[in-house]
């Protein structure tokens, strides 16, 4: 039958396209410990869910003998699926389809499935795999990654974009993960530089391997581009499916509710904190203290550890978390730190997700290295972020509030809807120490016993300063409570914040300084 | 926070803090006072030429060098008046930024 006849040529048709570059280059990929990319679309979308577009598209180079090459697909795979039932938009690149090079047709489908996204307001998720442009394309090649570049920068704040290193990710490229939300990296496979090995070697006789120059751990670790470092793409998979699970579809919508529960009974949140404010512990343990069933996703667990951000559920609603970790370097402010939390603030910002700020720390690092590295325009960052942010911003102080840092981690004066803070709170321009000092300098040169004078007077100070009634005292904090009412307080903000609404002055935009 | 934290003190605004110290941190590069009379490469590059020799006297605005880097030959003026002391490197180097070029007394 004629019809029949039909289904089975396209079904031919297909089955010749999904081997993608054939067998051996297929064995190839295994062979670097690497999925391939349909593989890879499969174990991330939910079982049967994915729909194919383009599987037919061809390139349309004809020079340097490439009219009589044919690459399948032009070596991206693009479509849609759902991911614990959300829908989400995909592109994987094929490493082997002419190493996955990206040239005018395979750009095409990436930003037709891009524009998809966009339209229909779901997350992006692409699957960076390639060898770079591809240079038989030319200037076609470059204008394909700008057209990229220019849809992530639209798409920005409206919808998630997610983007996903498993392979080489070099030159160009890299841009369109920098501009996207989170990016996703996984050991010994995530390669990211804008200039290789070969070329350092070239022009400087600098000899460096890809791993060291740009491996998974080198932008978790050191230059911040990374958000989440995973050990296998397996393990990889698992964090974007649950990241989807925190995060709204666009941000005209709010994450998806989930049934509350609660905290885990073994982070008992009295037994936490140390007394003495010079004394470090772990602040996660505080935020699985007291959020749904003690689970905290961390986000840069890597990166500039003095402050810790990442989502949690606060009643079934998702939450995002910046916390100092005294544990780091005392859980001070600094370039990094800065930059981190900022994002991050601006992130949950664009997709109505509250944040909860839990402050404990003693100010900003001190050193030429940060001054020169303008700690000024990055610690900036932290103050605009939150001052710009208009979902519920909830602040509970710890322990140490000092100086600038106070001012900094949503504080009342940036307009942070709830300040609550703990008894254990010291809310001060500077440390009892370094005031002290300043404070009673005269009496402390004149006395017989300097020493015994200087602890005597921070002794006085702490007495008087120390604590959280002088700036509950001016309304600065709404609330001082105990650890353990932690929890219901929190929860009653988010609750009481559901409808917030700020108007905001008109602007084109405002001028964070970055 | 496991017993095997490896903490040190941080001083900040003469308070100790016991915490973890960074490796950026512990690895960061004093701070030293830039010296006119060294010459650093601005740019990492290949040395192209070198118009100077030991002994020689400088002016200000002198050519001292060339340094091929990005497809360009930049040339390296003398900051100040002086006398050549050394030259450390040779027609042909690879250097990478910050690299001594060359020293003025």
């Amino acid at each position: 039958m004629p019809v029949n006849k039909k289904i089975h040529e396209l079904r031919e048709k297909r089955e010749k396209i999904l081997l993608g570059g054939g067998e051996q280059a297929i064995e190839k990929q295994k062979s670097m410990g690497k999925r391939t990319a349909r593989e890879r679309i499969m174990a991330l979308l939910d079982e049967n869910s994915f729909n194919e577009y383009d599987l037919f598209v061809e390139h349309e180079a004809r020079d340097f003998d490439m009219d009589k090459k044919s690459l399948p697909s032009d070596g991206v795979i693009i479509g849609s699926g759902t991911i614990y039932g959300a829908p989400v938009a995909i592109f994987a690149q094929d490493f082997t389809v002419a190493g996955g090079s990206l040239g005018l047709m395979h750009s095409r489908k990436i930003t037709k499935i891009m524009d998809h996204a966009l339209k229909m307001r779901i997350p992006l998720i692409g699957i960076n795999d390639s060898g770079g442009a591809r240079i038989q394309e030319g200037v076609n090649s470059l204008a394909g990654y700008g057209e990229i570049f220019f849809r992530n920068t639209i798409s920005s704040g409206v919808i998630p974009q997610l983007s996903v290193i498993l392979g080489p990710c070099a030159g160009g490229a890299v841009y369109s993960p920098a501009l996207t939300d989170f990016v996703f990296v996984v050991d010994k496979i995530s390669k990211m530089f804008i200039t290789g090995p070969e070329v350092i070697k070239t022009v400087l006789g600098e000899e460096i391997s890809m791993e060291d120059l740009g491996g998974a751990r080198v932008h978790s670790e050191i230059t911040g581009n990374a958000h989440f470092f995973a050990l296998s793409e397996e393990e990889c998979f698992e964090q974007i499916k649950k990241l989807i699970t925190f995060i709204p579809w666009n941000n005209g919508q709010k994450a998806r509710m989930f049934e509350p529960a609660e905290p885990k009974p073994e982070y008992n949140i009295n037994k936490i904190v140390p007394e003495d404010p010079t004394l470090p512990y772990d602040v996660k343990d505080v935020i699985r203290a007291i959020v749904d069933n003690s689970d905290f996703f961390e986000i840069m667990e890597l990166y500039a550890k003095n402050i810790v951000i990442g989502f949690g559920r606060m009643g079934g609603h998702t939450t995002g978390f910046v916390a100092n970790q005294p544990l780091e370097m005392a859980g001070v402010l600094d370039v990094d730190s800065s930059d981190k939390a900022a994002r991050f603030i601006r992130y949950c910002d664009a997709f109505n997700i509250p944040i909860i700020t839990l402050v404990d720390l003693p100010g900003y690092l001190p050193g030429v290295d940060q001054e020169h590295a303008g700690v000024i325009r990055h610690g900036a960052k932290v103050l605009y972020a939150y001052s710009e942010a208009t979902v519920p911003k909830l602040t509970v102080i710890l322990r140490k509030a000092y100086g600038g840092g106070y001012i900094a981690m949503s504080s009342r004066h940036l307009r942070a809807d709830f300040v609550f803070a703990w008894p254990s709170a010291e809310i001060a321009v500077m440390g009892p120490e370094g005031a002290a000092n300043i404070i009673f300098r005269k009496e402390i040169m004149s006395s017989a016993d300097p020493d015994g004078m200087r602890k005597q007077k921070v002794e006085e100070y702490k007495s008087k300063f120390a604590n959280p009634y002088v700036a509950a005292s001016r309304g600065y904090v709404d609330a001082v409570i105990e650890p353990s009412e932690t929890r219901k307080f929190l929860m009653h903000a988010i609750e009481v914040s559901e409808n917030k609404d700020v108007p905001m002055p008109h602007k084109k935009h405002g001028l964070p300084p970055f | 926070m496991s017993k095997n934290d490896k903490l040190g003190f941080l001083n900040i605004n003469t308070s100790l803090y016991q915490t973890r110290i960074s490796n950026k941190f512990l690895n960061r590069k004093p701070y030293q006072p830039a010296d006119p009379r060294i010459i650093l490469s601005f740019i990492p590059g290949t040395v192209f030429d070198i118009m100077t020799e030991p002994g020689q006297n400088v002016f200000q605005g002198d050519d001292l060098m060339i340094l091929d880097a990005m497809k360009m030959k930049n040339k390296l003026k003398c900051p100040i008046d002086g006398k050549v002391k050394s030259i450390a490197v040779k027609k042909g180097d690879k250097v990478s930024k910050g690299t001594v070029l060359l020293e003025l007394e």
